[in-house]
């Protein structure tokens, strides 16, 4: 109860937080206030919030919980390829996006899309497509805070509950603060989970004697594969380093960079981007791995006993589901800190949690800013009912997405949304040659775009209706769907698709960036005077 | 000369993420940290090094022109209605 009493007081921070922004800057208004923060955020706000708007609740989580099952992998896989890629784009794209919303006033990607190629539709196209992939990520984050304040509540306050008063504060302090207020608040929850990671390696060391007996006795066990790649295969890792090519055409993540006062605000974000992620990643990846090793806590021994019953060929099929569950170690820190660390720490640690679950505030700012200015304004709603209409209308967005969002959470199978968001990280990759069209390539043409666009849609929908159509085989097996030539061009494998024997995300990237060249190329070339706003040269 | 050099990092460490060469191996370093684990932590350090050099080295500078431009060069644009 103390654990959940601290994070209550945590709730109410964040709140205050938002409210603090909301009252200091009311005077200021106007949309680009509410909005993008009037463009003014400072070097520190601005890396610690645009870190803290990419991680989620798998970031502490999940993160271990793969690692629980998949060894060192899982850093690999996904911390150290975003520590190269994600500041990169934030060096190639983040600058450009800055300086052309700086200097023509958008507020949004379709905003600049429409601008850059004199499309009107196909703008709309690109936010239907855009709002669609982000719906996920805002429901996923409603069950996670749920889901965490039951299990650190022990059960005292319900799934519903905590769902609910997660989305309310977030509601809250989106509503009040606009993208100030959720600044800051992320800011802070950088802070408190970039801590969490240090402490909770630090206490869990100590406690239980230290890690180097953990690690000996994976390495002398039959799971020292965990230590080790030998289960996948180097172009199964390849093909992992496009996914976070998905990060910088995120709308919240693009419509962000127009946040910063100046350009040299990115420059500290774009060098000590790799850091935080080391920082945050390392501890909760090493701690995924080294549970393995730690028998001693009875529900990690419980979770390695299913594993190994499991891999057993004499385990009936029809215990095999329970055991997958009970093998899961999605709570394997929370489970790590219940066993080695006090009570009030495992509180403060269960705030860093929580701090990392509510992640879904900049997604539901970011889709509250697309509808009120690709849609809303688009259409003519700002110059008839006036700015202040505007910012209400975002406003009342807000709180229709999180009620949406909300009444989803409690009512659909988590499963769905998690192959949602799965599917979202290739459909936001696939997108990202919008970007490079747009920003670097004078032909690139709106035809291009749409093809893009389409393309993206098409693929991530097939996808998605491929996987339901299709049921998994058992985890190690693949089913070919659709062999030419010996070569299997269409898979079905226990976790997800392969295409060409790779993650879908390397077709969706490829094509992507064909059609918007080969489009582009057979289509009328833009108008040269737009152009020239673009390029210098030009 | 120094756009190639950069970009030639670019790809190598991009390159260096591939580390087939651990793949297999389970050491420990420093009794603690399994060695693929230990590269790729390593390897977050190189990436801000990295990012370092592009920053000093690299700044799209013009891009600060083109956020401000000269008074009444502010040139208009077609996001804000329907074409």
């Amino acid at each position: 109860m103390i654990a959940a009493l601290i994070v209550f007081a945590y709730l109410a921070t964040v709140l205050y937080i938002g409210i603090f922004a909301f009252r200091k800057y009311e005077r200021k208004a106007g949309a680009e206030e509410f909005f993008v923060a009037g463009r003014s955020l400072g070097p520190a706000v601005f890396l610690l919030s645009l870190f803290g708007t990419n991680m989620t609740a798998f970031t502490i989580l999940g993160s271990a919980g793969h690692a629980f099952g998949n060894g060192i992998l899982t850093f690999g896989l996904m911390a150290s390829a975003s520590a190269f890629v994600i500041p990169l784009c934030l060096f190639l794209f983040g600058t450009r996006i800055w300086a052309l919303g700086r200097r023509f006033g958008f507020i949004t990607p379709v905003q600049m899309f429409r601008d850059r190629w004199q499309c009107g539709h196909i703008g709309t196209v690109i936010f239907v497509l855009q709002a669609a992939l982000l719906v996920p990520y805002i429901i996923i984050g409603v069950m996670g805070g749920g889901a965490t304040i039951a299990a650190i509540s022990g059960g005292a306050v319900p799934y519903w509950i905590g769902g609910a008063i997660v989305a309310i504060v977030v509601m809250s302090y989106v509503f009040l603060g606009g993208m100030r207020g959720t600044a800051f608040v992320n800011a802070f929850q950088t802070v408190l989970f970039l801590s969490f990671g240090v402490a909770a390696i630090l206490f869990i060391g100590y406690r239980s004697g230290g890690f180097d007996g953990a690690m000996a006795r994976i390495a002398a066990s039959p799971d020292a594969w965990l230590l080790t790649r030998e289960r996948v295969s180097p172009w199964y890792f390849f093909a992992y380093t496009l996914i976070p090519l998905s990060t910088i055409a995120f709308p919240h993540i693009s419509i962000f960079c127009l946040t910063a006062r100046r350009m040299r605000e990115f420059k500290r974000t774009i060098i000590l981007y790799p850091i935080c992620i080391l920082a945050i990643w390392l501890p909760c990846v090493y701690l995924g791995v080294a549970a393995n090793g730690l028998r001693d806590v009875p529900a990690i021994e419980q979770k390695l006993e299913a594993r190994a019953a499991l891999a057993s060929p004499d385990t009936p099929a029809e215990d095999r589901e329970a055991l997958r569950a009970q093998a899961r170690g999605d709570d394997v820190v929370i489970v790590l800190l219940e066993h080695y660390a006090p009570i009030w720490l495992a509180g403060l640690l269960g705030a860093g949690i929580m701090a990392a679950v509510m992640a879904s505030d900049s997604q539901i700012l970011a889709l509250s800013t697309m509808f009120t200015e690709d849609v809303f304004t688009y259409y003519g709603g700002t110059e008839r009912f006036g700015e202040r209409t505007q910012v209400a209308t975002g406003r009342a967005f807000v709180v229709l997405v999180t009620a949406v969002a909300y009444l989803l959470a409690i009512q659909a199978p988590q499963s769905i949304f998690d192959l949602a968001v799965q599917y979202a990280f290739t459909g936001y990759a696939a997108l990202v040659p919008l970007l490079v069209g747009a920003l670097f390539w004078r032909r690139s043409t709106k035809w291009g775009a749409l093809a893009v666009a389409l393309w993206t849609a098409g693929l991530v929908i097939g996808v998605a209706v491929f996987q339901s159509v299709v049921p998994a085989p058992p985890p190690g097996q693949t089913v070919a769907v659709w062999t030419v030539g010996g070569v299997d061009i269409l898979a079905r494998g226990a976790t997800g698709t392969s295409i060409f024997g790779l993650l879908p995300v390397v077709t969706a990237v490829i094509g992507s960036a064909l059609l918007m060249w080969v489009v582009s190329l057979v289509t009328p070339p833009p108008q040269r005077e737009v152009v020239a706003r673009y390029f210098a040269e030009a | 000369m120094r756009g190639f050099l950069l970009t030639l990092a670019v790809v190598a460490l991009y390159v260096l993420h591939q580390d087939f060469w651990f793949w297999r191996d389970g050491t420990l370093v420093f009794g603690v940290m399994p060695i693929g684990l230990f590269y790729h932590a390593l390897y977050c350090v190189a990436s801000a090094v990295l990012m370092w050099a592009l920053v000093t080295f690299a700044w799209p500078s013009d891009l600060d022109d083109l956020a401000n431009p000269e008074p009444g060069q502010q040139p208009t644009t077609s996001h804000q209605q329907p074409l």
